[in-house]
């Protein structure tokens, strides 16, 4: 039922693509994170959490519906439905069945429960598409809770020393996430405008969150003493951030489990918090869903569909996409994308 | 244990090189001395020899997870790090540990793995991984595998224990240098004066210049400054003290044994005579490729043709010791002309030796210095060495009185085809090249490069190579020859083992050519005409 075309998950009996990474009429996102929701699309379906940022990233005018999880549409013959995937708030599975026949898009997911996100659900199907950005048994992530206290505790720790911490996120899900794990009684919480601005659109669909206070170009650096600010990576190392000194900087990555990837990013401090699967949650997350076929996107395709195939003994393939997943480097905007058109061939 | 692993992970988590001193500097307050000492051992390099083979840890890693081998290679070329992969994917330990027993204890009882039998040494190693939290296993994975790169330079260390111990920073510099053993020593006794007179192997620490990055008019009035050509050898320190002759390499190896030429000199030169200089295969006054010593210092036994072919020299720099006295501080001007009066002295006594004076470059204004770089080639030599006359003997690399002014490298143009991750800070990137010229229409390989480009190429590289894969063979891939690269190298040499017939020496990344199709890379040809240019 579904293909993979230059263009995307392709379903041909409904019309329409699941997160098309080139313009279509009609496409089903399952996620706003910009390598999954791009411009130009006729029409945009997702969860109805999504669409207020959809709309505020590529623009207020375009076609956007939104649909509630378990809330079901047929098209030609074809029953969609979205289902929690609790990557970040508004996620979605993808759903679709013709005669019987059950595929699931997943998009991006994770197992491990965030605070803000509705969980992920197994869905039952025959034919499931999944990431790889974590999967190899390297990748064990620590419980949560562990985190937002090792996070909480480093930055009483700074305040003591008179710094500031700095924490580099993405500015869509991961920002809110760890806002919300802030201990508010440490001191004030500042953000960058890139994530305030996702705050905003959060806040009002009807998230809570802890008071955050914006750095405007009026802002006074001089008050920011001891305080918690929240970036997107794209500020490290940039004259916005200077002036913010002293300072600590953390970096909220699944990518932080490698020694390797935290010391090229010159961080002070690598917090493994990921919004992905790990690889015990691949794992679960497949077996769960009692498919048969499994199509493995973007990470580490090959051997992971190797290991599926191997130990599952599962019919499991490698497909090339242009979604990139937690990228390990981001110099650039972490959402931005970084697929160009020449590459699909 | 405990406070060798609060230490280690304390220098991880900060980028700053005053924290990471702070923190040697709790430690050494705190240490037990023999823990102490070994912690200082390791983290210059100085580790036991290893008693545990890297197969074997993987088997008995196999065997804690229900992994496949060939998923455990896979993830250890994405981790890049042996100890790190193995402490990823052990089961995790709650808590409890071996926090309590002292790391040269731990250390010990990996020494006497060496003796045991192999149930006994998987028995220790699978027994005590099951008692280490994440964070110990990690360090314990690294004392088995050995090899402390974590960040810390020599320099840091030096700092630390300067400030700990109260002593000078070239004095602790000093007796850090040489072969010590931290099973039978202290830290205060091996800063202690007494340690520097009983050990007369021990080489002063090698002063090192910085690449010219100015124009040498600001350096201010040639006259004062001492022109050297700088060869492409092994720098190297020869010492005589009492009778006995050491050498030793930049690296602070002991290769004594590797240079028979230089065994007769006990007799010759004076004891307390400690010589700076190249080592180099020179024969009937001509200096040799580099590549003509390489394979004789690779083999263990020298053979008579060895000698023959590849005879070594020193070629003499500067003099460090003299009459049985450190002269470092003195001007290099008195340095250099005691150097020749024992060189002298010398070939006086006994005629020929494989001693040479490094002959000085006689220039009247800079621009005559610039056009003696350009024809620094013609000497076998990679540029000149620029030392202010009045300048002490400093320790490390110092800028200021000595400038190295090396030659521009020669470059070619290179087809990628072959890309395989890198390890430590470039784990999980593709960023190991390997780079081709034509041969007809054939591409062949014949330089692999790993540095050259900034962190942000390195970046676009990678994902580029991940979109452009066409096959893929273990931990390497096999690109689409598209991206050329001017690669830098400071010498050509053949090689019948490269598919090319050349090896390179030092091949850097120089530029990546966007500009430039893979059509117009260089072709085998163009670097055979260099080979033959050079020789």
């Amino acid at each position: 039922m579904l293909t993979f075309n230059n263009n995307g998950i392709y379903c041909e009996r409904a019309g329409l693509y699941i997160d098309p990474w080139r313009p279509v009429k009609n496409a089903i996102i399952t996620h706003a994170h910009s390598d999954h929701a791009r411009y130009g699309m006729g029409s945009y379906l997702a969860h109805h959490l999504s669409v207020p940022v959809l709309r505020f990233r590529l623009g207020a005018d375009i076609q956007a519906q939104g649909i509630e999880y378990g809330e079901a549409l047929e098209v030609n013959g074809v029953r969609i439905s979205l289902h929690p995937a609790g990557h970040i708030w508004g996620s979605a599975q993808v759903r679709l069945e013709y005669k019987g026949d059950v595929w699931v898009v997943s998009g991006d997911y994770k197992l491990q429960h965030d605070g803000i996100t509705q969980p992920f659900e197994p869905v039952r199907c025959h034919h499931f598409i999944t990431e790889s950005t974590f999967g190899l048994p390297v990748y064990q992530f620590p419980a949560a809770q562990e985190v937002y206290d090792d996070i909480n505790q480093w930055w009483r720790a700074n305040q003591a020393e008179g710094k500031n911490s700095v924490l580099l996120t993405y500015a869509l899900g991961k920002a809110q996430r760890v806002i919300r794990h802030l201990d508010p009684s440490i001191g004030a919480i500042y953000t960058h405008g890139a994530v305030d601005n996702l705050n905003q659109v959060y806040r009002a669909n009807g998230g809570h969150l802890p008071e955050t206070i914006r750095i405007e170009a009026a802002t006074d650096r001089k008050e920011i003493n001891g305080a918690m600010i929240i970036a997107p990576p794209s500020a490290a190392g940039t004259p916005w951030l200077r002036k913010l000194q002293p300072y600590r900087v953390g970096i909220c990555s699944g990518w932080m489990q490698l020694r390797g990837t935290r010391r090229r990013r010159g961080a002070d401090r690598g917090f493994v918090l990921s919004d992905h699967a790990d690889w015990e949650q691949l794992n679960t997350a497949i077996c769960e869903t009692g498919a048969e076929n499994v199509y493995v996107t973007h990470g580490y395709k090959a051997s992971y569909a190797r290991w599926l195939r191997e130990h599952y003994s599962l019919n499991a393939v490698e497909v090339e996409t242009l979604y990139t997943g937690e990228q390990a480097e981001d110099t650039a905007d972490a959402e931005q994308t970084t697929g160009s058109d020449e590459s699909i061939q | 244990m405990r406070a060798f692993s609060k230490l280690f992970t304390a220098i991880d988590q900060t980028t700053s090189i005053n924290e990471k001193i702070d923190a040697l500097v709790r430690y050494l307050q705190a240490a037990e001395p023999k823990d102490a000492v070994w912690t200082v051992a390791l983290l210059t390099g100085n580790r036991p020899r290893r008693t545990v083979k890297t197969s074997e840890l993987w088997a008995w890693c196999t065997e804690q997870r229900d992994i496949p081998g060939w998923l455990i290679a896979e993830s250890y070329h994405v981790v890049g790090d042996l100890a790190e992969t193995l402490s990823l994917l052990l089961p995790e330990n709650p808590g409890h540990a071996l926090q309590e027993l002292h790391l040269h204890e731990v250390i010990n009882n990996l020494i006497a793995l060496k003796d045991k039998d192999d149930s006994e040494r998987k028995a220790y190693i699978t027994g005590t991984w099951k008692m280490l939290s994440k964070p110990e296993l990690f360090v314990f994975n690294k004392l088995i595998t050995g090899g402390f790169r974590v960040g810390v330079s020599a320099k840091i260390i030096i700092k630390a224990l300067a400030r700990h111990f109260n002593i000078d920073e070239n004095v602790v510099a000093h007796r850090l240098s040489g072969q010590w053993s931290p099973a039978e020593t202290t830290l205060p006794m091996l800063l202690s004066d007494a340690a520097a007179d009983s050990d007369s192997s021990r080489p002063y620490p090698f002063y090192l210049a910085y690449q010219l990055e100015t124009t040498p008019e600001e350096l201010g009035d040639p006259n004062e400054w001492q022109i050297e050509r700088k060869y492409d050898g092994i720098r190297g320190q020869l010492i005589v003290r009492g009778a006995e002759l050491f050498v030793w390499s930049r690296g602070e190896d002991l290769l004594t044994e590797k240079f028979v030429e230089f065994h007769p000199l006990k007799d010759v030169l004076p004891p307390g005579t400690v010589l700076d200089g190249e080592i180099l295969p020179v024969k009937n006054g001509n200096i040799l490729p580099f590549h003509v010593m390489q394979t004789r210092i690779g083999r263990k036994n020298i053979t008579r043709k060895a000698l023959q072919e590849a005879p070594l020299a020193m070629m003499c720099y500067d003099l460090l010791e003299y009459d049985g006295n450190d002269i470092r501080h003195r001007p290099l001007s008195e340095r250099r002309a005691l150097l020749q009066q024992v060189l002298d002295e010398v070939s006086r006594r006994v005629g020929e030796t494989p001693l040479l004076l490094s002959p000085l470059v006689e220039a009247a204004s800079w621009d005559e210095v610039a056009a003696e770089r350009l024809r620094a080639r013609d000497h076998q030599c990679e540029g000149l060495m620029l030392k202010r006359k009045n300048s002490p003997y400093k320790t490390g690399r110092k800028k200021g009185d000595w400038w190295k002014w090396k030659v521009d490298p020669l470059s070619v143009d290179g087809v990628l085809i072959y890309a395989q991750r890198g390890h430590g800070r470039r784990a999980n990137m593709y960023t190991d090249f390997t780079l081709a010229v034509w041969d007809g229409d054939e591409l062949v390989p014949f330089a692999k490069a790993y540095s050259g480009l900034t962190d942000k190429e390195l970046n676009e590289v990678d994902n580029w190579i991940k979109k452009n894969t066409t096959d893929k063979f273990g931990p390497v891939r096999s690109v689409v020859p598209f991206q050329v690269f001017e690669i830098g190298f400071e010498g050509i040499n053949p090689s019948p083992r490269h598919k090319s017939g050349i090896a390179l020496r030092f091949p850097r990344i120089l530029r990546w050519r966007k500009d430039k199709s893979p059509a117009e890379a260089n072709t085998k040809n163009d670097l055979l005409q260099l080979l033959q240019a050079q020789q």
